[in-house]
């Protein structure tokens, strides 16, 4: 039997150069996850759950970063939040 | 330095906090029962509506935002922001934007916008000082000052345009005053003069977090396709904070939730009634996104199918745990995707003299959009009323509504929604309350009158105020001839009577735009004036 | 880009239309001005507040304090704060305190200051974490039922400022336990149980049910921390520094410096509605005499306790003398 399929959660930034290597973190945390830019914003959206790590951003941008960076250029997002040091991470709990 | 060694060996060494731990330790302890006052006399709005909660620190805060980090990171948002609209000052950046049409959108916007981020400011204040739990209060304060910052941006956006463009610059007087601003100011006055736990379930959830994605994620996209970068600006910056912002909504209904069996109706209650509201609010929006943008990111009904139809329904699933479903009427919301933004549109083109903002007909190239965007319902409905007046208006005779319309008691919008299951008749409903009669536009509304009349009756509604005469500027005398109750409605109501409404193809923007830019007022019809050819 | 010939554009006005009227349309106005002024709606209130107790009242209503005044927007803040004004000054010296509290972490200056000391801050500074979040509650209920923006957005921005006091507060006691929150226990055991503090508690205790607004606000943001801030923050700041170094110092100047800032706006706003007539003026001061006795004896036994009885007496004179001409200098004496 299939399983049944996950409610969607999302996240938005603006489109700037802050966002780049978070985006680019996610993308790679997050391979079920579909990346859509429009005007101004990058909305980033995944069936049931998606996470932000730290370590990965890091990684991406080449310095320390703080999760609540995340903050500055958040635009929206759907979905449960949990924020911890190491990640972000958004979840139906369904 | 042997004494200090000691003395720390003596100890333990500090342990780390996590992120958790440390907004815990310096936020959730400050509260302490009293012992001199009875709690119930200190709180003493919050068993009213009927709402249980056993204990307060059951709260969950999702964002655990301390004062330190909270000036920090909003400290760097403002600093970026401001320097974006000096900028956009400093180059006259209100010329950048497609056509003069999107100067109209910003009106409706702007003025309404800045009045209703303050009243949500004055709202979560309350809740700042009416909740007992420090978590949900700090919550609360943090959204509270959130508010005032949004207002305080916009009014610095507005305050550049409204230098160049007219019907911007009485934005508090057309915030109290203005008949179409009157349905977002009920909307939150509603809010406001409820009980703290009704305006935190109406404000933070059904509005934050099921609707507000669908103003600002594709308006303010639209924005930035527009060219408008100080209105994306404070928009995405806004939105920013926005997102704490639904984090909280989230939060609030699952506390509510689950602190008592008992509190699951009145949740849904609210979840109906505001969810009705403000769907009912954004009907502006929805106009605003099909027929005012001069380049679109998309269509009010793909927004609707993606933030309230796939979003919604994710988070209505989730809540279904609690027993809680989807809000009542949302099938209706489904229907009328199609018709919503053309009918609103329609009516604000026929009402445009007593409107703060030029209106105009949709281009060929428009309609073929809508067409597109609108397959089941534009060709058949909207197309041949749109291509009928664009005849009147080439035979110099643009149809126009005369006559005062008549206004829905719950949502405040003038009754012209259709009927579910036919978008060919008007819906009526009507209630009997103490021997008087009331409108409304749809069932929805007739609802939330029904269940509170003593409330509702209350409702100011400008066309009722212009026939009791009490809608004009003070001296006014009705009785003096030549009185022009419309020309005395308009003035009162913070509106240039001839100047802020109308066509906008003989607009004064629509003349200075092309005066100032050369460009066409309007990129999808001929220029309005001289201008363009001159010097473009 | 765009080609605009600036020449030919001249702006139609040179501010919004409310603010000429107030103010002349010889300058633009500025940001605060634009923040701040007529930005309470006045008119057509659609519905009647349900939680509503002192009778017919609207939203926003003029009558929840009995002050009047003819234009409550005289009551503007000298700081000319608007939000980003306000955030941006204080993520200043956010940034600066920051470096002073990585001072004290590194040096561990707190946390290996003898028993007895970490005992004295534990007893005497970090219960004060409690009246921080008390102002918080009055100042809110002076941003949520007070007229005007004038005052009640600097209310807001003053409840968030005790927020932050209460949190640099309750940080003083995890450098005193490790971070353990043992600190923070042992305080509020103390706000709660023991009798020196006891009247303190009282006091703001019944602040909270202080319905009068603009009560609230001159019992909290002048008399109550008149006594409150130099007691503890400078007399007896100054008695622990002379045993035990100035490590304490270091975190606390900061409490000191805030308030020297806030104090302008809270006497510029006391001022001005004394001056508005002699009913206001009367009002205020048997208000001030009146809460000044609550906290003067609310304060003394803890003035004891820290600073010993001659000391003591000493000091709360010092405290009065400041007092009486803070007050005079408002008219409200």
């Amino acid at each position: 039997m299939a399983e049944p399929a996950r409610q969607p959660v999302f996240i938005a930034f603006q489109a700037n150069g802050d966002t780049i290597p978070i985006v680019d973190a996610i993308e790679q945390d997050n391979p079920h996850a579909q990346i859509d830019e429009s005007p101004g914003m990058v909305k980033i959206t995944a069936p049931g759950k998606l996470v932000v790590k730290r370590e990965t951003v890091e990684e991406m941008a080449g310095r320390a970063f703080d999760l609540q960076e995340l903050q500055v250029n958040l635009i929206s997002l759907s979905g449960s939040l949990d924020e911890t040091e190491d990640e972000f991470t958004l979840e139906w709990k369904l | 330095m042997s004494a200090v060694m000691k003395d720390k060996a003596g100890r333990q060494p500090p342990k780390k906090l996590s992120l958790k731990q440390n907004y815990e330790m310096l936020t959730r302890g400050l509260g302490w029962e009293p012992s001199y006052q009875k709690k119930e006399d200190i709180y003493s709005k919050l068993t009213y509506e009927g709402i249980h909660i056993h204990d307060w620190s059951a709260w969950e805060d999702p964002f655990r935002l301390t004062m330190d980090a909270y000036w920090k990171y909003q400290g760097e948002k403002e600093r970026k922001l401001y320097a974006i609209i000096d900028a956009f000052q400093q180059n006259n950046g209100q010329f950048n934007v497609t056509d003069a049409r999107y100067v109209q959108a910003m009106k409706i916007f702007l003025n309404a916008i800045v009045g209703l981020e303050y009243a949500s400011h004055r709202g979560f204040n309350m809740l700042s000082r009416e909740f007992e739990g420090v978590g949900p209060r700090v919550a609360a304060q943090m959204q509270a000052i959130d508010e005032l910052r949004h207002a305080t941006t916009q009014i610095h956006a507005l305050s550049h345009y409204q230098k160049y463009f007219e019907g911007m610059s009485d934005f508090p007087q057309q915030f109290d005053r203005t008949w179409y601003i009157s349905i977002p100011k009920s909307f939150f006055e509603d809010a406001q003069t409820a009980g703290p736990f009704e305006f935190i379930t109406a404000i933070s959830f059904a509005f934050e977090y099921v609707l507000t994605n669908l103003v600002f994620m594709p308006w303010m996209s639209g924005a930035a396709y527009n060219g408008d970068m100080s209105t994306v600006s404070f928009g995405f910056s806004a939105q920013s904070d926005e997102a704490r912002h639904m984090t909280l909504g989230i939060e609030v209904i699952k506390f509510l939730l689950e602190q008592d069996e008992r509190n699951v109706p009145i949740v849904q209650k609210w979840i109906d009634k505001w969810f009705w509201r403000g769907y009912r609010m954004l009907a502006v929006l929805a106009a605003m996104m099909d027929y005012m943008l001069p380049k679109r990111v998309m269509s009010w009904k793909e927004a609707w199918e993606i933030y309230f139809e796939e979003n919604g329904g994710a988070l209505f699933a989730d809540l279904e745990r609690y027993g809680i479903r989807m809000p009542k009427y949302y099938e209706q919301t489904i229907h009328e995707k199609g018709h919503m933004s053309h009918q609103l549109w329609s009516t604000f083109y026929q009402l445009r003299k007593a409107g703060g903002f030029g209106v105009w007909l949709p281009s060929e190239e428009e309609m073929d959009w809508m067409s597109e965007k609108y397959p089941d319902t534009f060709d058949k409905y909207y197309r041949p009323r749109y291509e009928y007046w664009r005849e009147l208006e080439a035979k110099g005779e643009p149809f126009e509504f005369e006559g005062l319309p008549q206004l829905c008691q719950t949502c405040q919008w003038p009754c012209l929604f259709t009927e579910p299951e036919d978008p060919t008749q008007l819906c009526f409903r009507h209630s009997k309350y103490k021997g008087e009669r009331y409108n409304f536009c749809s069932d929805g509304c007739k609802d939330i009158f029904d269940d509170e009349p003593e409330k509702f009756v209350h409702a100011v509604l400008p066309v009722h105020q212009i026939l009791k005469g009490e809608y004009f500027r003070e001296g006014a005398d009705p009785r003096a001839e030549g009185f022009d109750p419309m020309f005395e409605a308009l003035s009162y109501m913070g509106i240039k009577p001839g100047v802020d409404g109308g066509l906008f193809s003989e607009h004064v923007d629509a003349k200075k735009w092309e005066e100032w830019t050369g460009r066409p007022a309007n990129i999808h019809e001929g220029p309005v004036s001289d201008a363009v050819r001159k010097t473009g | 880009m765009v080609d605009i010939k600036t020449s030919g554009v001249k702006p139609l006005r040179t501010g919004f239309t409310h603010l000429i009227e107030r103010f002349g349309d010889k300058r633009p106005p500025n940001r605060y001005q634009e923040a701040t002024y007529d930005l309470q709606p006045t008119v057509n209130f659609h519905y009647k507040p349900t939680w509503e107790t002192e009778g017919e009242r609207d939203l926003y209503d003029a009558r929840r304090t009995t002050i009047v005044m003819n234009d409550w927007y005289d009551l503007k803040d000298p700081r000319q704060y608007y939000y980003g004004a306000w955030t941006m000054t204080r993520a200043k010296q956010q940034g600066a305190l920051d470096q002073q509290i990585e001072f004290v972490t590194k040096r561990d200056l707190l946390g290996s200051l003898p028993d007895q000391a970490k005992a004295q801050i534990v007893w005497g500074i970090v219960p004060l974490r409690h009246y921080e979040w008390g102002a918080n509650t009055v100042n809110s209920q002076v941003g949520a039922y007070g007229f005007g923006t004038a005052i009640t957005s600097p209310a807001m921005m003053q409840a968030m400022d005790r927020l932050g006091m209460a949190q640099h507060l309750s940080r003083i006691g995890l450098f005193t336990d490790g971070n353990t929150g043992d600190s923070l226990d042992q305080a509020h055991g103390h706000w709660m149980n023991d009798a020196e503090w006891q009247g303190l508690r009282e006091q703001v205790e019944t602040l909270f049910v202080t319905r009068d607004w603009f009560e609230a606000f001159v019992a909290q943001n002048l008399v109550a921390d008149s006594y409150v801030y130099p007691l503890f923050f400078s007399h007896f700041e100054a008695q622990f520094t002379r045993v035990y170094g100035a490590s304490l110092s270091i975190l606390t100047d900061y409490l000191l410096e805030w308030q020297k800032e806030v104090a302008r706006w809270v006497d510029a706003v006391i001022k001005t509605a004394a001056k508005e007539g002699a009913e206001n003026q009367q009002l205020l001061e048997t208000w001030v005499s009146r809460w000044r006795a609550a906290f003067e004896e609310a304060v003394s036994p803890l003035a004891v306790e820290l600073l010993g009885g001659d000391e003591a007496e000493v000091v709360l004179d010092e405290i009065n003398a400041d007092i009486n001409k803070r007050i005079a200098k408002l008219g409200v004496a």
